[in-house]
């Protein structure tokens, strides 16, 4: 029964990563880790983001710099340079954590980066994300990256970075890099310490049903009985519910090659002859009378997870 | 059930469905595609399209999603609509267990009382590193104090330009005043990219190794500045000396404290979690320390600013304590007596 409780739950994807959440109510969601390439792609998106906005902040202020010398209005002092100038230190740092900040504590909360490869935040116990742990998520990932950089490039700008300095904020970085592939979670420093995790939030559109009744069945073979095709019990039992789920994305996907292909295997299966051109109608038959079967076994609590079982 | 609107089309689409599974399906329909279009508007934020009825049936609606999962997996074999069903309970669940705050709220929080939370909540961690930064200090008056060729081994290159043992009493003076050549641009970017924001961010991030590397770093930290105060001390020029020291250094040394407070009070959870498991303990030490760093990296552009500037124009001892003691009074006052009431 637990066994076929996950039959056809969380195919396609990377088994190790699939992890169980279970909700205040008790109900158990299915939810998986977002895998380490998501993670990169979104970081890069990210990244190309921030370099976006500031490099459009700097060129704002190069054009208000130049129409302000164009206007003629008097120099302005050093000192006056020098305290916009911290500002503007001041003023990137706080941006890049607002940044970062602003977009996790949103109700999807996900960076742009995050949003467009489909995964955000989420907390490792089940309960409510809080704004003290994407602090602290965020908070490391300064330390983890931004800052060693930083002082990297100042330091060479200023000459003083020596060899041991570099290699040891390169190793700095690498390994705060490679951390998250070193954990089955796939967790960053800073999702150990604020007690997050990152997930794929999955976004499914609810197709139409596939299993066909009478009225609503292929118009492609006028003038047949609409229930033209019967299986016995014999025919039926020779699948289970995989077999069953893959013929339902068969027809869900409607290849008119697929379902030839199809339905001349499960007529050999059952020896039968193939029908010709009117594939979809038999396939929706088979895919109806063989879901209802299984159904059927499935409310007496026997399930079938392949034709193998 | 529970008000889902039913068109006549609807209802012969339900008596037309051949499965009890697919009849099941049809009639929660609407019901689940109400909740969709809800959480789709609240994930984008457009929280006020919502009208009233919506809000309120959200929790209704919620709950019987999550009882719609619980019997498709045991009645449907219709992948499409369980992967549907997974995803949506998964995005509503979010939606109603998601983050309350919003990046303003938490500004407000934060400063209005949720930092100063976090720093008494380190109160322990501080002593301990209190203690190791006084210790610090006094063995590096004490080693010098014996042996001067230690000056050089304790202080970084950089200060030991003339502030070095033997030095004259004038040389030392023109040190504590007087305009550097540097202006407060250089003074201030050096400061940010250089020693002590590097020493607090170190302490904090080194508290991973339970801690220990955090108390070297600022034992070691202050080594040097007890050197310095004995080569001052030597020339009768201490309270002068703590003066310069202190205008900015006040809230920088707080800053430093407070970091090797956070990444002790991660350490300490790590190699002490008590009951819970190494990544509750982690996780929960972690938030606290976390906030307590947010408050350092503002203390330390204070005290950049404070270094740049203030440190130039005020040439008054007397005034320089002022300054830096007032500094260091606001922040234990705002750390350890500014208890608003949690709301």
């Amino acid at each position: 029964m637990v066994q076929g409780a996950s039959i056809g739950r969380s195919r396609g994807s990377d088994a190790k990563l699939q992890r169980t959440l279970v909700t205040p109510e008790g109900v158990a969601l299915d939810i998986a880790v977002a895998p380490a390439s998501a993670r990169i792609g979104a970081l890069f998106i990210d990244l190309t983001a921030l370099f976006g906005l500031f490099l459009g902040f700097v060129l704002t202020i190069l054009l208000l710099a130049w129409a302000y010398s164009r206007a003629g209005l008097p120099s302005v002092s050093d000192g006056v340079m020098n305290f916009l100038f911290v500002l503007f230190i001041i003023g990137t740092f706080l941006a890049r954590n607002a940044y970062f900040l602003f977009f996790e504590l949103g109700q999807r909360a996900a960076t742009w980066g995050k949003r467009s490869v489909g995964i955000r935040v989420a907390s490792r116990d089940g309960g409510r994300l809080t704004a003290e742990a994407v602090i602290a998520r965020n908070l490391l990932r300064d330390i983890e990256m931004f800052l060693p950089l930083m002082f990297m490039t100042s330091g060479g700008v200023q000459g003083t970075l020596s060899e041991f300095a570099a290699w040891s904020g390169i190793i700095w970085v690498g390994v705060f890099l490679v951390f998250p592939l070193l954990n089955k979670d796939r967790l960053r420093c800073g999702d150990l310490i604020a007690g997050t995790w990152v997930v794929a939030a999955p976004r499914a559109a609810l197709g139409s049903v596939v299993a066909g009744g009478g009225g609503s069945m292929v118009q492609a073979a006028e003038g047949l009985a609409p229930d033209r095709y019967r299986f016995d019990d014999a025919e039926l039992s020779v699948y289970g519910e995989y077999e069953l789920q893959m013929l339902e994305q068969v027809l869900r996907t409607a290849n008119a090659e697929t379902m030839k292909t199809v339905a001349v295997t499960i007529c050999t299966k059952i020896g039968w002859t193939a029908p010709v051109d009117d594939e979809q109608a038999f396939l929706q038959a088979y895919y109806t009378q063989l879901r209802a079967r299984l159904e059927r076994g499935m409310r007496f609590g026997r399930r079938r997870a392949d034709k193998n079982a | 059930m529970n008000g889902a609107v039913f068109s006549p089309q609807g209802e012969r689409a339900v008596a037309d469905a051949v499965l009890r599974s697919d009849r099941f399906r049809l009639e929660r329909e609407a019901d689940w595609a109400r909740i969709d279009a809800m959480v789709t508007a609240m994930e984008k934020g457009k929280l006020k399209t919502l009208s009233d009825d919506d809000v309120m049936a959200l929790p209704v609606l919620y709950r019987n999603l999550l009882s719609s999962l619980s019997i498709a997996r045991e009645s449907s074999l219709d992948a499409g609509l369980i992967a549907y069903l997974e995803s949506l309970t998964l995005r509503a669940y979010f939606i109603v267990y998601g983050t309350r705050t919003t990046f303003g709220g938490w500004c407000r929080s934060f400063f209005g009382g949720g930092l100063s939370r976090a720093v008494r909540a380190t109160w322990g961690d501080i002593l301990i590193a209190l203690a190791a930064m006084v210790i610090g200090a006094l063995l590096g008056f004490w080693l010098v104090d014996a042996d001067q060729q230690w000056y050089f081994r304790l202080v970084p290159a950089q200060f030991s330009d003339v502030r070095v043992p033997g030095a004259s009493r004038e040389a030392l003076l023109g040190t504590l005043f007087g305009k550097q050549e540097a202006d407060g641009l250089s003074v201030f970017a050096a400061y940010l990219f250089n020693n002590n924001a590097q020493v607090a961010i170190m302490a904090f991030a080194l508290g991973f190794a339970f801690g220990v590397p955090t108390l070297l770093l600022l034992v070691y930290n202050m080594v040097g500045l007890g050197a310095m105060l004995w080569v001052f001390a030597s020339r009768g020029l201490t309270a002068e000396f703590i003066g310069w020291l202190s205008i900015h250094g006040t809230t920088e040394l707080l800053a430093i404290l407070l970091a090797g407070a956070a990444g002790l009070h991660i350490g300490r959870a790590l190699a002490f979690p008590g009951r819970r498991s190494h990544l509750t303990a982690l996780s929960g030490a972690g938030r606290t320390a976390a906030q307590v760093m947010a408050g350092v990296i503002v203390m330390l552009i204070c005290a950049g600013l404070l270094e740049g500037f203030a440190r130039q124009l005020v040439q008054s001892t007397a005034l320089r304590y002022a300054i830096g003691y007032g500094v260091l009074a606001a922040w234990l006052t705002y750390f350890f007596a500014f208890r608003p009431r949690r709301s």
